[in-house]
């Protein structure tokens, strides 16, 4: 390694201020501390540091992100197989290859567009800002596409990165300042701007072409309860076409990443037993939703609405719910930041999501708009659980 | 006797290099000094000037501010130089030391027939006052203030801190002569924290006329301020005292003796030195009168004080007022390759608090750690981190980031008059944004000193 070692620091000059392409500093440092992690030594106060660091950090949630892309790689691969063949009883496991192959396909150009447009802004404002490049994006990069149904078009994954980074972080200062969790924003963003291509029954099969096929979602059918034209027979006829072992591991059709909760759950594994996500949010999360079917059920055959009866726990299996908990809840820059905080933020965050499928059928996956919505509340969750302590401090004072 | 207060949060960082518990004499070191940068946000105004001769005791400067507040030459010598940094602020004051010690005139004195304000009025002007710190604000204690208690930790639980049941053997009568000293100047209680899991020396056993708190867990469980804590909380307008045990030990002997001996033991700790071991050296000597020679090749850093809270005085360094221990470790500035040593790397030889790194693997590894800090400067994004080591009921990063923005009002109701930057010294070692957190307390500290007291 001496030899890059070399390469990297004669390198440096150029890149320095006063150096011939000082404008790419940011560029450059970005790029050799990825190499190297810099020598950089402490000035005062602590003088040893550990060894942790944000970069550290980010990659191992990248890593517990990889088995929601793999699989969702392959589901993507066998519906559209599905799709092709028509043929809804399609064995999983036929023509693996081919399957993955084409997920592969689909999927990764998803990624590169996510990373090489984000990575863009992200370099362009640091240039301008003048400050170096955070390393926040190498989540967001990868949630982004795993968010989106697989049929998006590139061009509108490349929109949404830019609108999300821009307005979602950039504006806001960069890694660690943002309010709302920048893959949620992109997701947002291409829901309510171009919301054919977000939902529906067309979106979520790869190379759909035949007429009449529907690749309609538990979701999609379960909004349709409480319309005018029910696609299913009531919460029994939902349940009979989609078994909860389907959802559970993952074969079915929905967003690239969202599909297995098994692949989530082994991303939720990773992130615990290395402390990097927040097991409080995530059970928190499972239990608000899981509190609130249950609330449904209770209420929902005196209303006769069918949407309520469904089973509770489908709530967690179904859509997003899954992957929002573990990977987009957890997120620590938007979610509360105080422990207490992280219990009632998970709590009204998985409660509002089931609300929001269950009352409001216009948006048929009500988890991203729960979390957009819990990330702006975290700060007042916060405030809260702080004046608390405060309080005691002040009651201190007057008993004293 | 109190009952035992069990600390759960903390972290005992595990180094190489503790002093054996042997004692040698450092070599008369041929220069002191005397850095007013070691008392914070003192202004001093010399008495002395270069080239006068001063004995052992002698006052050369005082607190502009204060003047009852003196400070004394350590050493019988001659001033040779002043040494000033930017806008001429004086750095050090140095001594040249002469070969037979003179003291300054004095006699042994019985503080049990002395009225407080005799006491106070000797210590100030024997130059012993500035040993005596006050919370909040963690600064040279205000003489004019009216301490509600006094708080002495026995025990230090820094990473390769001195052991003080070591340091003060054999010395109980000193020590509790200190003690008595101590006791006259507050009408409140002296405490005495004791370390839960260890028997201590008689010394701290035998202790009459104070409070024996017991404490029992991690790094800062040592501390001071975490022991005034949960013993005995300060709120606004309130002022605690707090004094190292080896000072109590230097005052009651100046009682006894009536001579200002500054003589301690210091402990030369870290993986860099090869013989770890106490010595016995006057305060404000030369590092190199006990580190020459005696230390692995490679560039080192030399820390008066321990790895966390210590100050970088380089190879020439004096040893800090405060100081009871020198810390020797590795420099870390070369780059590390991402994948074998640096941010990616297995990392068997890091220690992390987090589970990123097989720290956890290994509980009973000593580690050798460098100066690095790797990784660079972030915004804060992990949550959670700082409050596994922080045990007090405050909430440490909404505290830092009022101290940042300097808002008064939110850091006094968060509890800023509680802590001194050396209580966040693990919230910065474990900060995974690598954020100077002990200097952004201190601002915040500074602004409530100019604004609030």
């Amino acid at each position: 390694m001496k030899f890059l070692e070399k390469k990297v620091k004669s390198m440096e000059p150029i890149f320095a201020k006063g150096g011939k392409l000082e404008k790419l500093h940011y560029v450059y440092d970005g790029l050799a501390t990825f190499l190297f992690t810099p020598a950089t030594t402490t000035k005062r106060g602590a003088h040893i540091r550990d060894g942790v660091d944000l970069k550290r950090t980010m990659f191992i949630v990248v890593m517990a992100l990889v088995p929601a892309l793999l699989f969702g790689m392959y589901n993507t691969g066998h519906w559209h197989m599905v799709a092709e063949s028509g043929n809804m009883d399609l064995p999983y496991l036929n023509d693996f290859g081919a399957k993955l192959l084409y997920g592969l396909i689909k999927v990764l150009p998803m990624v590169v567009v996510s990373y090489a447009v984000g990575l863009g802004v992200e370099f362009i404002f640091c240039t301008i800002k003048g400050h170096p490049i955070h390393e926040g994006f190498l989540v967001s990069g990868m949630l982004i596409p795993l968010v989106m149904p697989v049929e998006v078009p590139l061009w509108m994954v490349a929109v949404a990165t830019i609108f999300a980074v821009v307005i979602g972080k950039e504006v806001f200062g960069g890694t660690g300042m943002n309010i709302l969790n920048v893959a949620l924003t992109a997701r947002a963003f291409l829901f309510f701007a171009y919301p054919t291509s977000m939902s529906g029954d067309k979106v979520w099969m790869g190379g759909q072409e035949a007429d009449g096929f529907s690749g309609a979602t538990f979701l999609g059918d379960a909004a349709s309860l409480v319309s005018d034209s029910p696609t299913v027979d009531g919460a029994t006829g939902l349940m009979d076409k989609f078994s909860a072992m389907d959802s559970f591991i993952g074969i079915i059709p929905g967003s690239i990443g969202e599909t297995s909760v098994i692949a989530c759950l082994i991303g939720a594994v990773i992130l615990i037993a290395t402390g990097v996500g927040s097991l409080r949010v995530m059970l928190s999360f499972a239990l608000g939703g899981l509190g609130m079917g249950y609330l449904f059920n209770l209420i929902g055959p005196g209303l006769g609405n069918e949407y309520m009866q469904i089973p509770a726990y489908m709530h967690l299996l179904v859509g997003g719910f899954a992957f929002g908990a573990i990977f987009m809840a957890t997120d620590p820059v938007t979610a509360a930041q105080t422990a207490t905080g992280k219990i009632w933020y998970g709590v009204f965050g998985g409660m509002l999501a089931v609300m929001i499928r269950v009352l409001n059928p216009a948006y048929p996956e009500g988890v991203m708009l729960a979390i957009l919505f819990m990330n702006v509340m975290a700060p007042l969750i916060d405030h809260y659980v702080v004046q608390v302590n405060i309080n005691r401090r002040l009651k201190r004072l007057k008993t004293a | 006797m109190s009952k035992t207060i069990r600390l759960k949060k903390g972290l005992d960082i595990r180094l190489v290099g503790e002093a054996e518990k042997v004692t040698a004499n450092a070599p008369i070191s041929d220069f002191y000094a005397v850095k007013p940068s070691d008392f914070h946000g003192m202004t001093p105004k010399m008495v002395v000037k270069p080239g006068e001769k001063v004995k052992a005791g002698t006052v050369i400067f005082f607190d502009k501010y204060n003047e009852q507040i003196k400070y004394a030459s350590p050493v019988s010598g001659e001033v040779t130089e002043v040494v000033r940094g930017e806008k001429r602020r004086i750095l050090e004051v140095r001594i040249k030391a002469d070969s037979e010690m003179q003291y300054e005139e004095g006699r042994s004195m019985d503080p049990a027939s002395m009225s407080s304000e005799e006491v106070k009025s000797v210590i100030l002007s024997s130059g012993l006052w500035p040993m005596i710190k006050q919370r909040p604000l963690d600064i040279v204690a205000n003489p004019d203030n009216d301490p509600k208690a006094i708080f002495i930790s026995a025990f230090d639980s820094a990473p390769l801190a001195p052991d003080y049941d070591f340091v003060l053997h054999g010395q109980s009568e000193y020590f509790q002569k200190g003690l008595d000293v101590i006791s006259k100047l507050t009408k409140g209680k002296v405490h005495l924290g004791m370390n839960g899991s260890t028997r201590h020396d008689e010394a701290f056993t035998g202790a009459k006329g104070v409070v024996q708190d017991k404490f029992v867990g991690k790094h800062p469980v040592g501390n001071v301020g975490t022991q005034i804590h949960h013993v005995d909380p300060i709120n606004k307008n309130e002022f605690v005292w707090v004094i190292n045990p080896q000072d109590v030990m230097i005052i009651g002997r100046y009682f006894a003796e009536g001579k200002f001996d500054l003589t301690k033991l210091v402990a030369l700790t870290g993986s860099e030195v090869k013989t770890p071991k106490y010595y016995r050296v006057i305060s404000g000597a030369t590092v190199k009168s006990i580190v020459d020679g005696g230390l692995n090749d490679g560039e080192n850093r030399i820390i008066s004080g321990n790895v966390l809270t210590g100050e970088n005085i380089g190879q020439d360094g004096f040893i800090g007022f405060y100081d009871n221990q020198i810390t020797v470790i590795p420099e870390g500035n070369e780059m590390k390759f991402f994948l074998t040593k640096g941010w990616l790397g297995l990392g068997f030889d890091k220690f992390s608090n987090s589970r990123l790194f097989p720290t956890f693997l290994t509980p009973n590894k000593k580690f050798r750690l460098d100066t690095n800090t790797n990784g660079e400067e972030r915004g804060f994004v992990v949550t959670g981190e700082m409050e596994k080591v922080f045990p007090f009921d405050i909430y440490p990063m909404q505290l830092i980031k009022a101290s940042m923005t300097n808002d008064i009002d939110l850091m006094e109701s968060l509890g800023i008059y509680e802590v001194a930057p050396e209580d966040f010294a693990l919230c910065e070692y474990v900060c995974t944004s690598k954020i100077e957190i002990q200097e952004e307390i201190r601002k915040g500290l500074d602004l409530i000193k100019k604004e609030c007291l």
